[in-house]
């Protein structure tokens, strides 16, 4: 009874959390359109200014230590076919939201907007890039995030595996779980709004964030996670903004420090950029979902060398993301130069799974221990 | 006997007519498609010759027949015929003409081109040239067939006797040769005929091909193009070898006789200047001037500036028939043209003219079309030799919004050229008249005549690309801005809001706006009036009132009509300025039609009607 009690006060207190979210939101997309109508009212051409988002406008925030857009901005206005049809689009989306979404307490996907504008003729998207750009301006415009507006990503089976307990609230009902015992070899599965996440206790002594399936199997079938009191995180490539909100919150909130581990690219090091700096594209949504106190762990290409690693040659694109990333603001740092320096001599690069090559335990019984010590972590 | 009395028993005397059977390649029959063509030309070139001279409109029919292993070639036309006398030495004698000996423009001048034809058909199908003329509608044709004695370049008459022919005068042409018909491209009958016709479009050409296929190009003109008349020698560029020629054969006696008579443009006041410049007594005898004083006499020709030479010895085509000429073989969205004025080389006057068609159904990523023409008649061949040629490669064009990928040679873009070199005298590389030699004089002119047809272009593709601007600024204002208002409203559930002063703005429009409040029974009138345009705007703007106002501010003009009163202003408002007018009214008094502007265009006004 006791309990039950318990689960209706929070469960009110969420959904009261998620009504004035819903009006806040509301709020801020009819404040943009309020703007857009008196600029006509007022004979100014109608225009929306937004942060460009290029590498050259990023800057880093000492107040979160993460970066965020700098004052460069890009205006949208009507006065050419383009701009009038993206503002076009732009209201047809915060309609959209408004009237379907938070009025009516709805969702769609990213995937599912694309198709609803379908019917909206000449303010139809032609590609999805094109509904999830603006998406992200009407975010930056409100300050707002797109889960406010109810608008979620398609999942992408993003998983955590290691010493944690915590409850989720879904659609039919809280559920609380054990990431260890609860689950299956896959682990728990990250929900697209993370926010529905409440932590409950952990016997964690780090996060470890893992760039490739084989190498979060790897570690899960060695027992690396029971062994070092470990939470794997599966980030899958290129990390949702999910998995990456569950790593912020997992560092902060629970205090536990966070690993990096993914192949030595100069591709895997820009996922390590979004997890601890930020990404280019969403640089509004960095305080948000940067963590960062995150470090990388490897594959260094310094590894390369120290562990006589296999290697593929580096492609032209490699060299070329790698010279990108020297001008790139974020790796501006001693550490990073030296190691895509190297890297550009060498040119060569590493997979995670090449440490299978001195056999399957060498990664768990040798390199990561050693890594994680030098680090400081165990 | 001596090795050199040896060898001088082996000189003798070669016949033109023996030199060219050897190098037929000189005269442009050196390949099996190419013999058909230029036998096609030089006929055809004969026959427009004659029917202008005589101005008579061309009407010129060419057939080819495959007979047998050979081509038969007839061109018959409805020119003035020839006397029966000279058709042997016309047809069968190779430089016979009447043209070489005057400056004058016409297509043939050495009169070499249509008895090389017939020496080439009687080298390769051994067959004589059937040739029938008729002077006169009561006079019987003549039929002859011809052979060319190449040893002595006499003609040899295998036939000669009258005939009835069923046309009332013109000439008619058969020949047999080896050769082959090619079709589709430029260098071909068809297409050498087809820029025959954009040069000549006064002329009717009727072509049928070997397979019984028909083409007619049809005239675009009735009117003859200008007659060009015989003109001296112009003094400019002259060189000493001439002029001493010229002294040493005058009839003329004195000196300043001569330099008056034998040159064109030059007075009795240059021949006195030249020859006191020169030194010489005006009234010795020209016959008597040694190599000293013909050279002087030569650097003062140099040193004094005479005029022009007379435009009439030339006939251009036209802008207007360039135009006409082009439009008739091309789909096309623009046509530039120009003529330059006559100028002068080496004392041959020419001038230079330019056509330049764009757009419509023309290939965009190939390079341009290049037509070239030498008093009117197409060169097909050796395009890289000639003079045109290398006066478009050397334009810039990419400052004339064509593409040159390499930034010099022929522009790439959807356009076709058409350059004409008219002159008494046209510089040919070499005698089968394929391009036009680099003197500088004329590339010069090539060059200004490009350059000025290529700014009329580039003033063309300007225009276009203001009114796609605009059309694209309609798009905003007629589809998408009103969507935007709608959908606005829609979102925030307030009534539609004005677009005008946005669209005045992004149209630079004149934006007229009426704002109205009413306070004690009386209403207070505002009118806003606002230049967005990058014009100064003058006009009256008027408003129709019921009643009479007061507090008209600035004062307005009053005209009271039946049934009201007619105010207006007359304003002047600079670019993106703005001036208010206002007045008060009693209730009943208010109009309020929509303001109206006078002596502006609609299409630049918002807010108001426009009478």
């Amino acid at each position: 009874m006791e309990k039950s009690d318990e689960k209706n006060e929070f469960e009110r207190k969420l959904n009261i959390k998620k009504a004035e979210k819903s009006k806040i939101a509301q709020e801020n997309l009819l404040l943009l359109a309020d703007t857009l109508y008196n600029q006509f009212q007022q004979g100014i051409v109608p225009h929306i200014s937004l942060p460009s988002r290029t590498k050259g406008n990023i800057e880093f925030s000492t107040k979160d230590d993460v970066w965020v857009y700098g004052d460069q901005e890009t205006t949208r206005s009507v006065k050419t076919v383009r701009g009038a049809k993206t503002l076009l689009k732009t209201v047809h989306l915060a309609e959209l939201l408004i009237k379907e979404h938070l009025k009516n307490n709805r969702g769609s996907t990213l995937r599912e907007i694309y198709y609803i504008s379908e019917n909206w003729d000449i303010a139809k998207f032609h590609e999805q890039a094109e509904s999830d750009r603006l998406i992200e301006d009407l975010e930056i415009v409100t300050s707002l995030h797109r889960e406010d507006f109810h608008v979620r990503p398609e999942e992408d089976g993003a998983a955590v595996f290691g010493p944690l307990r915590l409850k989720e609230q879904t659609r039919r009902g809280e559920r609380e779980m054990h990431c260890q015992e609860d689950v299956g070899e896959a682990g728990y599965q990250i929900p697209f709004n993370v926010d529905n996440i409440e932590f409950l206790s952990h016997d964690a002594k780090m996060v470890m964030a893992i760039e490739t399936g084989g190498m979060y199997a790897r570690l899960i079938e060695n027992g690396f996670d029971e062994e070092y009191n470990a939470i794997l995180v599966h980030i899958k490539g290129q990390p949702a903004r999910s998995t990456r909100r569950i790593i912020k919150r997992l560092n902060t909130e629970l205090n536990i420090p966070v690993v990096v581990f993914t192949d030595g690219d100069p591709w895997s090091y820009r996922i390590f950029a979004s997890i601890a700096y930020g990404a280019i594209k969403s640089a509004h949504l960095s305080e948000h979902l940067v963590t960062p106190g995150a470090r990388f762990l490897g594959v260094q290409p310094s590894d390369i060398v120290d562990y006589n690693l296999s290697t593929d040659k580096l492609t032209d694109k490699d060299m070329q993301a790698l010279r990108s990333e020297l001008t790139d603001p974020r790796f501006n740092t001693p550490y990073w130069e030296k190691q895509i320096r190297l890297q550009i001599d060498l040119k060569k690069k590493a997979e995670q799974q090449a440490f299978a090559g001195k056999g399957l335990d060498y990664v768990t019984k040798t390199y990561l221990p050693e890594r994680l010590s030098e680090m400081g972590i165990i | 006997m001596e090795i050199a009395e040896e060898l001088a028993k082996q000189q003798k005397a070669i016949s033109v007519a023996e030199f060219f059977e050897k190098n037929r390649q000189i005269l442009g029959f050196d390949s099996a498609p190419r013999a058909l063509i230029t036998c096609v030309k030089e006929a055809v070139d004969n026959s427009l010759d004659a029917c202008e001279d005589a101005g008579i409109l061309p009407d010129i029919f060419v057939q080819i027949k495959k007979n047998g292993e050979y081509y038969q070639v007839i061109v018959e036309d409805n020119g003035p015929g020839i006397v029966q006398e000279e058709i042997p030495r016309v047809f069968a004698k190779l430089l016979y003409g009447s043209r070489f000996h005057t400056l004058r423009q016409s297509r043939g001048q050495q009169g070499i081109g249509i008895s090389a034809a017939v020496l080439y058909s009687q080298l390769t199908s051994g067959r004589p040239t059937k040739v029938i003329s008729k002077i006169a509608p009561d006079r019987p044709a003549r039929y002859c067939e011809l052979l060319i004695n190449t040893a002595k370049n006499e003609p040899e008459i295998l036939k000669s006797e009258d005939m009835d022919w069923e046309r009332p005068r013109g000439t008619r042409v058969e020949l047999e040769m080896e050769g082959t018909y090619v079709r589709g491209r430029r260098q071909s009958v068809y297409g050498s005929l087809k820029s025959t016709a954009i040069v000549n479009p006064h002329a009717r050409l009727t072509l049928v091909e070997p397979e019984g296929n028909v083409e007619v190009f049809e005239r675009a003109t009735e009117s003859l193009p200008k007659k060009a008349y015989a003109i001296s020698p112009h003094p400019d560029g002259i060189e000493l070898g001439e002029l001493i020629k010229l002294l040493r054969y005058t009839d003329k006696k004195k000196l300043r006789v001569f330099l008056k008579e034998t040159f064109s443009s030059i007075g009795a006041i240059s021949a006195q200047e030249l020859c006191s410049r020169a030194g010489l007594d005006p009234e010795e005898s020209p016959t008597g001037l040694n190599h000293d004083a013909a050279s002087r006499l030569h650097s003062a020709f140099k040193q004094i500036k005479v005029k022009s030479p007379p435009v009439d010895c030339l006939s251009p085509i036209g802008e207007e028939l360039i135009k006409a000429g082009l439009e008739k073989e091309f789909r096309l969205d623009y046509i530039a043209t120009t003529v330059r004025p006559v100028s002068v080389y080496s004392g041959n006057p020419f001038l230079v003219e330019v056509g330049l068609g764009y757009g419509g159904e023309l290939e965009k990523e190939s390079r341009i079309e290049l037509l070239r023409f030498a008093n009117r008649v197409p060169l097909v061949y050796q395009q890289g030799a000639c003079a045109v040629t290398h006066a478009v490669e050397s334009v810039s064009w990419k400052n004339y919004s064509l593409g040159q990928p390499t930034g010099s040679g022929v522009p790439v873009g959807p356009a076709v050229l058409l350059v004409h070199i008219a002159s008494t005298n046209i510089p040919f590389t070499s005698e089968s008249k394929d391009a036009v030699a680099d003197m500088p004089e004329i590339l010069t002119e090539i060059d200004l005549g490009l350059k000025e047809v290529a700014r009329k272009l580039r003033r063309y593709l300007s225009r276009q690309s203001v009114l796609s601007e605009r059309r694209e600024k309609e798009e905003i204002i007629r589809k998408i801005l009103p969507r935007i208002a709608q959908k606005l409203s829609d979102v925030l559930e307030k009534e539609l809001p004005d677009i005008g002063p946005v669209v005045a703005k992004i149209m630079g429009n004149l934006l007229v706006f009426r704002k109205v409040e009413r306070n004690n029974g009386l209403v207070y009138v505002k009118i806003q009036v606002e230049n967005h345009s990058e014009q100064l705007r003058s006009f009256k703007l008027h408003e129709v009132l019921a009643v009479q106002a007061d507090c008209v501010s600035p004062a307005a003009k009053v005209i009271p009509m039946g049934d009201g009163y007619d105010y207006h202003w007359k304003l002047s408002i600079a670019p993106g300025q703005s001036t208010t007018l206002s007045y008060s009214i009693t209730a009943e008094g208010v109009a309020l039609k929509e303001p109206v502007i006078e002596g502006l265009e609609a299409e630049i006004v918002t807010g108001a009607r426009v009478i």
